[in-house]
């Protein structure tokens, strides 16, 4: 039973599987690039984890900034791990506590993508978060690992579609979350306030920003349709 | 491994374990007031279209809807998968199969 807990966290990780390959690659193959080692790269992909962030650090890095801009302008990339963190709040209630430490240290886009699709579908144990997180975060040291070593000789990812996997995975996602007209208006307002967004601020703001306002209106709509239409329920 | 490197490499880990790990671990030890779950529950779509939309709609110089987007287009065939059989692996193999065809025809 436990085992089938885990494998199935396995067996939904494959998906992430696909994009991390590439864009693991990629990312150690420009890490070698500005000078990290093997060893270097192992241990970000191990301890930080977090791919726009690495790939942000390592660009910093090239560019001689100081240890303490690097590390804040990571912190302020990956800040939108908090909203992530708390959404899953609500579906960790029956997960035990010692473990909740542990499973949010793999919490990525992907991962928390995949887990909020299969929540959704049933309540999920600890073992199925660590299934999910430890096949994910191995692959992505791999193919970071892997790109750091064999450099610049490895084939275009395009030529194999891979660059769309992660794309196409957040289309699935998005599209198994959405479940009713509203769910359709506020991915809709989501997309055009992170397109807004990126085009006049800096970074990855776009997310948080239009995460927040979006989440903020979906129950702004939710209240005023209950206050207007009071025989209507959820 | 360098000193100054893996000093980063630290404090990156810090900067990026702590976001991740409080809100879970400290949250779900309290009563959330029901206004704040219903806020929480609109985060997934929020987020993964907040996710999405630059990387089809935008190329590095701002919005792109043409043609010349193959990411765009490869998207048309991914929602419509998606859509229709709510699966993962078929929406990502027909993105990537759909990306390959369509830059071959346009690359």
């Amino acid at each position: 039973m436990k085992r089938k807990e885990f494998l199935s966290g396995v067996k939904a990780a494959l998906p992430i599987v696909f994009g991390y390959i590439p864009v693991g690659m990629a990312f150690g193959v420009l890490a070698a690039q500005i000078g990290l080692t093997v060893s270097e790269v192992f241990f970000m992909s191990l301890l930080v984890y977090a791919g726009s962030g690495q790939f942000v650090a390592v660009s910093l890095m090239s560019a001689g900034a100081s240890a303490v801009a690097i590390i804040f302008t990571t912190f302020l990339v990956n800040s939108r791990h908090i909203l992530m963190s708390a959404a899953l709040v609500p579906h960790v209630r029956n997960i035990p506590r010692w473990s909740l430490p542990l499973i949010s240290y793999g919490i990525t886009d992907e991962t928390f993508a995949v887990a909020m699709g299969e929540v959704t579908k049933e309540n999920k144990g600890e073992l199925f978060f660590l299934g999910l997180n430890i096949t994910s975060q191995s692959f992505w040291i791999l193919s970071t690992v892997i790109g750091a070593s064999i450099g610049n000789i490895i084939p275009d990812p395009r030529a194999f579609g891979l660059h769309f996997a992660m794309p196409a995975m957040f289309i699935a996602l998005l599209i198994m979350q959405i479940k009713n007209k509203k769910g359709i208006l506020l991915a809709m307002l989501a997309i055009g306030l992170s397109i807004l967004f990126k085009s006049i601020l800096p970074g990855n703001w776009n997310i948080i920003l239009a995460t927040i306002l979006t989440a903020t209106i979906g129950v702004m709509i939710e209240k005023w349709t209950v206050k207007y239409s009071p025989s209507s329920s959820g | 491994m360098d000193s100054k490197v893996f000093a980063i490499i630290i404090g990156m880990m810090l900067v990026t374990y702590i976001p991740r790990m409080l809100p879970l671990v400290v949250l779900s030890k309290m009563n959330i007031p029901p206004l704040v779950l219903n806020w929480l529950k609109y985060i997934p779509i929020a987020v993964l279209a907040s996710l999405l939309a630059p990387e089809i709609f935008m190329n590095e110089t701002g919005l792109d809807i043409s043609l010349n987007n193959q990411m765009l287009l490869a998207a048309i065939p991914a929602f419509i998968v998606a859509s229709l059989t709510k699966n993962l692996f078929y929406t990502v193999f027909s993105g990537m199969g759909a990306i390959i065809i369509i830059s071959r025809f346009l690359g």
